[in-house]
């Protein structure tokens, strides 16, 4: 009977941290957006998809409402709304 | 920039770690090709929770203050291997793990000149175990082991030179970098990666919980780390400094008024003056001021 | 082929055999003449390895480690204090189940500092998840490397393997050793194929964070890999028999005239070249005393001793380590492997003796016999001197 712990990333589901958020969550209006990607670059969980123009989105499985996100888009095309309770989507 | 995933979301790290970002950015910097060892700290702890794992490179954890031995070792299996030319070795860790504990391995594994990364997450105290006092913890700060109090304003002593240390063992590069300035972090870990031998980089990381800021204020904390002249970004390449962040100064309070860790200070001009002393001086020694 | 070797350069002849890919260590006597031949060895390019001059064994082990991890056969060795400074990495590397093999070259810990040779360096290491082995005489302490790399990479094993040799004693000692030649060598230790290692072909995180629902079998795995073994290496030594010629039979105990004994002593390393020669003594003159040298400390064959010890009425465990403030602890181990049996020896006394190098003589080992009565003794110290004692500490 042998073996460390190790953990293969494909089999890594991660925690579902989308379930600390209370207070904020983002919202992407998807007007004025230049698809400049700062939003998926500075997301701290990495969970902010997107490539064209307004067709970003989050992961809301793991987002934990920190709000970097809207305060580095250069055109305040992501809101940070109420925490509805409503979660997972996508 | 395709999402590569070599830093997974499903980590445990608090909303808004600056040090998650820089983690991520450096990995995705550094590409698939690489191997990392990592300190104890933070980063290890909340991205490596068995049975997960943020991390979709190679990825080793032994103990809080040998990861710059741990990635020697791997670079010298690498070598023996053959491989050492297609595969990057990175080691990380917290500034406790980097400059405190874990200085002499590093010192080591830059004398030695293994061709390793190493990256330094500075976020200027023992957060993973509470916010204590590390030997990079800036002058004056309010940590739980460097309190405020009717005879205290704080950490006694300025920042330990990190940088200036690494550089002064004669490697080929040390940079200074911030997560508030994520593409220029981006451009600093490729351009390290291009070197062969050891290189050092130390990341400015804001922890929203240990300086008590809110999670979104991440960036603008960062910025003015940089804009105040008390967390220079610069270059060094074989000694010479070859590149530094130029900026309009501003006064050290602007920065200081936005973190818990400093509010102690908000009525105490002459601590503040001595703060503004460390950043004159970071703006002379690396000439910081944009020309007019 | 046979030689006539210090058992240091014997060692690092064995190793540079072995074909580590990576060394690492920092200098520590009686440790060093070992790590400079190899590192000459590498210099002459007889050995095709990474010699990784550290700064501290702290990080001679952890750049093993890193090494092992990487999928590449690595080698290190220390001694003494070196051992204790590497110790948290000695643990790390028994719970990341990598198999890397180590010579500790076996000497007294300080306060006061003293360089020469006890057991206690290894000993209270013991817990560490390491299987240690304990070799009698160079002979020995060459073959058990080549048996401790086949036993660390069995892939029903991946623990490391310390292999403890008396500082000076064995390190710096001449003796005829006969050097397995390369090619059996190569044929008996096959190059390491890892189970698990750091490859971006293949990515795995290693070495992760185990909160209360898997830390414990991480413990219970090592504890039965350990248990199992005691099996395991028997079959190998059967298998280094057929290969090379020299039977270490289980590798886990050694019987020597212990069949009719009376008084038997138990021991392990060096100084049972020692007691072999006492027993010899004394069996001319018609006593009937044996020994039972422990080579696997760990994991310790409880059973086996049993077995040896069943019959035996005296039982002398002869300590070269103490444990400050309890029983020795070779005797330790060795009493619970007889508690609570129907048969065994009415007295099991224990003895301590060599710290820091004082010589153990023939007269000493003698000395044991003489005060292995009925009446039971604990961690009774052989050869003090009085003189001493009672010039430094009133008594």
């Amino acid at each position: 009977m042998f073996g460390p712990l190790t953990v293969k990333p494909k089999e890594s589901k991660g925690d579902k941290t989308g379930s600390w958020r209370t207070q904020f969550r983002p919202e992407y209006l998807h007007k004025n957006c230049i698809a400049c990607r700062m939003c998926a670059m500075i997301c701290p969980e990495g969970c902010v998809y997107g490539k064209e123009k307004n067709s970003f989105w989050v992961d809301f499985n793991f987002c934990k409402g920190c709000g970097v996100c809207a305060d580095i888009c250069p055109k305040k095309d992501i809101a940070m709304v109420v925490e509805d309770g409503k979660s997972e989507e996508k | 920039m395709e999402d590569k995933h070599l830093f997974k979301p499903g980590h445990t790290a608090c909303a808004g770690c600056g040090q998650a970002i820089a983690a991520r950015l450096v990995i995705e910097a550094a590409g698939a090709n690489t191997i990392v060892a990592n300190n104890t700290g933070c980063l290890e702890v909340f991205s490596t929770k068995y049975p997960e794992t943020a991390w979709g490179v190679p990825w080793i954890h032994s103990l809080f203050e040998n990861s710059a031995a741990v990635a020697s070792g791997i670079e010298a299996a690498l070598k023996y291997l053959g491989k050492k030319d297609s595969i990057n070795v990175i080691a990380q860790g917290g500034d406790g793990s980097s400059g405190d504990i874990g200085l002499q391995a590093l010192s080591g594994m830059l004398e030695r000149g293994h061709d390793i990364l190493y990256v330094c997450y500075d976020n200027e105290a023992y957060m993973n175990t509470g916010v204590q006092r590390s030997g990079l913890t800036p002058f004056d700060t309010n940590t739980t082991t460097s309190p405020s109090g009717s005879l205290s304003a704080g950490n006694l002593r300025p920042k330990k030179p990190m940088p200036e240390i690494c550089n002064a063992h004669g490697i080929p590069y040390v940079a200074t970098a911030s997560a508030g300035f994520p593409q220029d972090l981006t451009r600093k870990v490729k351009k390290a990666i291009s070197i062969r031998g050891p290189k050092y980089i130390q990341v400015h990381v804001p922890c929203p919980l240990g300086w008590r800021h809110a999670t979104n204020q991440m960036l603008p904390v960062a910025k003015l780390a940089v804009e105040t002249g008390l967390y220079p970004l610069f270059e060094y390449e074989n000694g010479v400094l070859s590149n530094r962040k130029q900026i309009v100064p501003k006064p050290v309070q602007e920065y200081l008024q936005t973190q818990g860790r400093f509010k102690h200070l908000v009525n105490n001009p002459e601590e503040v003056k001595k703060i503004q002393d460390i950043a004159d001086n970071n703006i002379k020694k690396y000439n910081l001021k944009a020309e007019a | 082929m046979k030689e006539f070797l210090e058992g240091s350069h014997a060692i690092a002849e064995i190793v540079k055999a072995c074909r580590p890919g990576v060394v690492s260590a920092y200098p520590i006597t009686p440790q060093t003449h070992i790590v400079e031949d190899l590192a000459q060895m590498v210099a002459n390019g007889e050995l095709k390895s990474e010699f990784v001059n550290v700064e501290s064994e702290h990080s001679a082990a952890s750049v093993v480690l890193g090494g092992s991890a990487a999928g590449v056969r690595v080698y290190t060795a220390t001694s003494s204090q070196g051992l204790f400074y590497m110790q948290e990495v000695v643990f790390n590397i028994a719970g990341m189940r990598l198999p890397v093999v180590m010579t500790c070259a076996n000497r007294a810990i300080s306060a006061p500092i003293n360089i020469w040779n006890d057991q206690q360096d290894s000993i209270s290491l013991r817990d560490a998840g390491w299987i240690q082995i304990y070799a009698e005489d160079n002979q020995e302490a060459v073959d058990f490397h080549l048996l401790a790399y086949r036993l660390a990479e069995d892939k029903r094993v991946m623990l490391p393997v310390m292999v403890c040799m008396d500082g000076f004693i064995l390190t710096h000692g001449m003796e005829t050793v006969d050097i397995p030649e390369q090619e059996k060598v190569d044929k008996f230790l096959p190059p390491y194929s890892p189970l698990y290692k750091l490859d971006p072909a293949e990515p795995i995180s290693m070495g992760l964070l185990a909160d209360p629902d898997y830390y414990m079998e991480t413990r219970f795995a090592i504890q039965e890999t350990m248990k199992e073994s005691l099996g395991y290496l028997s079959e190998i030594s059967s298998e280094f028999n057929g290969v090379f010629g020299r039977d270490y039979k289980d590798l886990l105990v050694e019987e020597y005239q212990t069949k009719d004994a009376e008084k038997v002593i138990v021991a392990m390393g060096s100084v049972c070249g020692t007691i072999k020669e006492a027993v010899d003594q004394q069996r001319a003159k018609g006593k009937k005393v044996g020994l039972l040298r422990i080579i696997s400390f760990r994991p310790f064959p409880y059973a086996r001793i049993y077995e040896v010890l069943k019959d035996v009425p005296r039982v002398a465990v002869l300590d070269k380590a103490v444990s400050l403030g309890g029983y020795a602890p070779l005797s330790v181990d060795v009493k619970a492997a007889l508690y609570g049996k129907k048969k065994g020896p009415k007295v099991v006394s224990s003895f301590v003796a060599g710290l820091g190098g004082r010589d153990i003589t023939l007269e000493s080992i003698n000395e044991v016999f003489r005060r292995l009565t009925a009446k039971e003794v604990s961690s009774d110290f052989i050869d003090l001197k009085p003189e001493l004692l009672k010039e430094e500490y009133g008594r």
